[in-house]
């Protein structure tokens, strides 16, 4: 019964059923579930199964972020009940993540965060055009893991570099894991700035903050 | 005698075309556009729109469309820096224009991408001056050397010292507006005769879905009241900031386009205003615009011939390519999109000399793509009949040892009949080999250098010159920049 369940939930993530993925969400909460079990069986096995389809060539970007936002869905049930009954989930990592300033693109940026997030971290996502103060004074404040800066233009790329700058400045540089990714950015720029890590795709971002995590 | 049939292409039906329109119409009255403009959102409400001042929305009733679009002009005649020579921009006239506002340029030696100067943006006027093809010069590049509060304006008065050519061009501040109109009528001798001559059209381009941002709001409204030409560029991504399909795609585009010619017309009626855009199908896997990809090709083209149906001169960003460097993607792309666009009668193609999604020009490739362009007005020219009869009479007498080659038919006509290959390669292979195997990158980097090396300035007055120099400096000086780079025309 509970393993029919575990498996509904993993293919209502597959297909991107938002409303499923909650209904079951529901259901198990109701049947008093394990919901930390339910995560990890139920719908993690799902969202990796995703990333394995995005990898094979069978999934697109409609598929990945559809998915995504089911397990978001999913969470927005489940984490509540999880406060309410004063269970912490196990996170891979606190993240503040935002397209850096005199920049608004945030298709690419928003694929990230929700990847990440139905990947198990907890995402602050801070929107577009956002000044570099801003990605320090909320990690500081959030307690972060990772800085994630997106930036699609060639001309706005160097903010992430500049963000690099300031840590060090403030002498936070060590404290948090720098990811960056955008079309110009690349694995050279991110060694040529300092960074600890760029990935080119959602997917990739999601392996490389686990795998830096201590987590993969 | 048969006169050539101009070869066209129309891609939908038209109760098809009646259909997007209707529903572009009901989409403007429905739902409405989001105007981030205090002023145009007034201008709107006072011609009858209805205003929601807090979401900034205005919906557009089907009678204020209908009126915008009787009072905006189905032409548009922009004329060169010295006001004579004339090129229509309607009907089925069709331009080129270098793709615009590039931040890289490939350098041909590195096969790598670099920022552009002020020395760049100067080859770049100088080259394109030089190409008969491609009738428009745009402010193609961005000069990394000039404060970036200055540089929109900058291109242009790069541009105007350099280039007789009309120009397609935009401002990235409201503040550019004001010294990129003084120079156009310092060059016309005033803003009366620049209104009768334009010389440039402005590029404004709304953010999809469905919103006219501050910026670019303003530049419809100050374009309009200067009497300079607006390009209006929507740009939907199929699935990622506009309907997934092509038609609904259009739908959208129509809207985006339909409210912004409205601004235009309440601000000043009868102004001159373009139907384009740069939409692309958005890329699935990579979360790319391609702008070589054959449904942006054909999202292009539909739009086209909308805005025909509306009777209105068009634009589309077509005659590009994504690809890094001029490989052979570079080429086929660029062909593809310039004869489609072409064949679709758009009347201004920017694209030439563009790669990397629009972000990259390459001075090999412009010379390329004005070979490419050549070819394509070839094609548009079409086949007429030349002889009566047609070539009953050549054969006449026909005897075995009769020569084509020597006929006095031959020497009459071949100029006229077909167009000579430029830089592509037609020579024997063992010519080719010869020659040294090379490659028509390799022989349009030679061509940049002879064509730049010949290039004659146009004759520029030297009180219009002086002019423009202080209406630039000032303009730096206002944005804080003192100093800008030294012109070395």
């Amino acid at each position: 019964m509970t393993q029919d369940l575990f498996r509904n939930m993993s293919e209502a993530i597959i297909a991107g059923d938002r409303t499923r993925s909650a209904a079951l969400a529901e259901e198990a909460v109701r049947a008093g579930l394990d919901l930390i079990e339910v995560i990890e069986k139920g719908y993690v096995p799902g969202i990796q199964r995703v990333g394995e389809l995005w990898e094979e060539g069978e999934y697109f970007l409609p598929e990945l972020i559809t998915s995504a936002e089911a397990m978001k869905t999913a969470m927005a049930v489940l984490e509540p009940e999880l406060a309410r009954q004063r269970i912490k989930a196990r996170t891979s990592g606190k993240v503040v993540i935002g397209t850096v300033e005199g920049d608004i693109h945030d298709i690419g940026k928003n694929l990230v965060a929700s990847m990440l997030q139905a990947g198990g971290f907890e995402v602050h996502d801070l929107g577009v055009d956002v000044a570099l103060d801003r990605f320090v004074e909320k990690a500081e404040a959030v307690g972060a893991d990772f800085i994630c800066l997106s930036a699609l233009l060639t001309t706005t790329l160097t903010n992430q570099k500049r963000l690099i700058g300031l840590l060090r400045e403030k002498g936070l540089r060590d404290k948090y894991k720098v990811l960056v990714g955008g079309a110009p950015a690349s694995a050279k720029w991110a060694e040529e700035i300092g960074a600890d890590g760029y990935a080119e795709n959602a997917v990739s971002a999601v392996k490389l903050a686990k795998s830096l995590a201590g987590k993969a | 005698m048969i006169e050539a049939k101009r070869p066209k292409l129309e891609l939908l039906d038209r109760a098809f075309v009646e259909r997007i329109v209707d529903e572009g119409l009901t989409l403007l009255e429905r739902h409405g556009v989001m105007v981030e403009n205090a002023e145009a959102l007034r201008l709107l409400g006072e011609a009858g729109a209805d205003i929601d001042r807090a979401s900034q929305r205005a919906r557009l009733g089907r009678p204020l469309v209908e009126k915008g679009l009787a009072s905006t002009p189905s032409s548009v005649t922009l004329y060169d820096r010295r006001g004579e020579k004339a090129f229509v921009v309607g009907g089925d006239e069709v331009h080129f224009d270098p793709g615009s506002a590039a931040v890289a340029m490939l350098d041909h030696k590195t096969q790598e991408e670099r920022k552009a100067a002020t020395r760049d943006l100067v080859d770049f006027f100088k080259l394109v001056e030089t190409l008969e093809n491609i009738h428009f010069q745009s402010t193609g590049l961005i000069s990394t050397d000039v404060p970036a509060a200055a540089s929109d304006a900058y291109r242009l008065y790069v541009g105007l010292r350099l280039s007789a050519k009309p120009f397609v061009t935009g401002t990235f501040r409201v503040e550019g507006f004001e010294p990129m109109r003084d120079f156009l009528a310092a060059v016309r001798g005033g803003e009366g005769e620049l209104r009768r001559k334009p010389l440039a059209i402005f590029d404004a381009c709304p953010s999809p879905p469905l919103k006219w941002s501050h910026l670019t709001a303003q530049s419809l409204i100050d374009a309009a009241r200067a009497g300079i030409p607006s390009e209006l560029i929507s740009m939907g991504m199929t699935g990622a900031t506009s309907p997934v399909t092509i038609a609904g795609t259009l739908v959208q585009h129509v809207a985006e386009n339909l409210c912004g010619l409205v601004i235009c017309q309440v601000a000043s009626p009868g102004a001159p205003v373009i139907f384009g855009g740069s939409p692309s199908s958005f890329d699935m896997r990579k979360g790319t615009t391609p702008m070589g990809a054959i449904e942006t090709m054909m999202i292009d083209a539909a739009y086209a011939q909308i805005g025909k149906s509306l009777n209105l001169p068009t634009h589309a960003y077509m005659a590009l390519s994504d690809a890094k460097v001029n490989d052979p993607q570079a080429g086929f792309e660029t062909a593809l999109g310039a004869a489609l666009g072409a064949l679709a009668g758009v009347n201004v193609i920017s694209g030439p000399g563009m790669l990397n999604f629009e972000s990259m020009q390459s001075l090999e490739k412009l010379v390329i793509d004005d070979g490419i362009c050549a070819m394509v007005y070839r094609l548009l020219a079409g086949i007429a009949q030349r002889d009566e009869p047609v070539a009953l009479g050549l054969f006449e007498g026909l005897t075995p040892d009769m020569q084509f080659l020597s006929h006095p038919h031959t020497r009459k006509w071949y100029k006229r009949e077909h167009i000579q290959a430029g830089l592509v390669d037609r020579d024997p292979y063992d010519a080719w080999v010869a020659a040294g195997r090379t490659s028509i990158v390799d022989k349009a980097h030679a061509d940049v250098a002879i064509r730049i090396g010949r290039y004659a300035t146009p004759p520029l007055d030297d009180a219009l010159g002086r002019e423009l120099e202080k209406i630039m400096t000032a303009y730096a000086r206002s944005q804080g920049a003192d100093r800008l780079p030294p012109l070395e025309i």
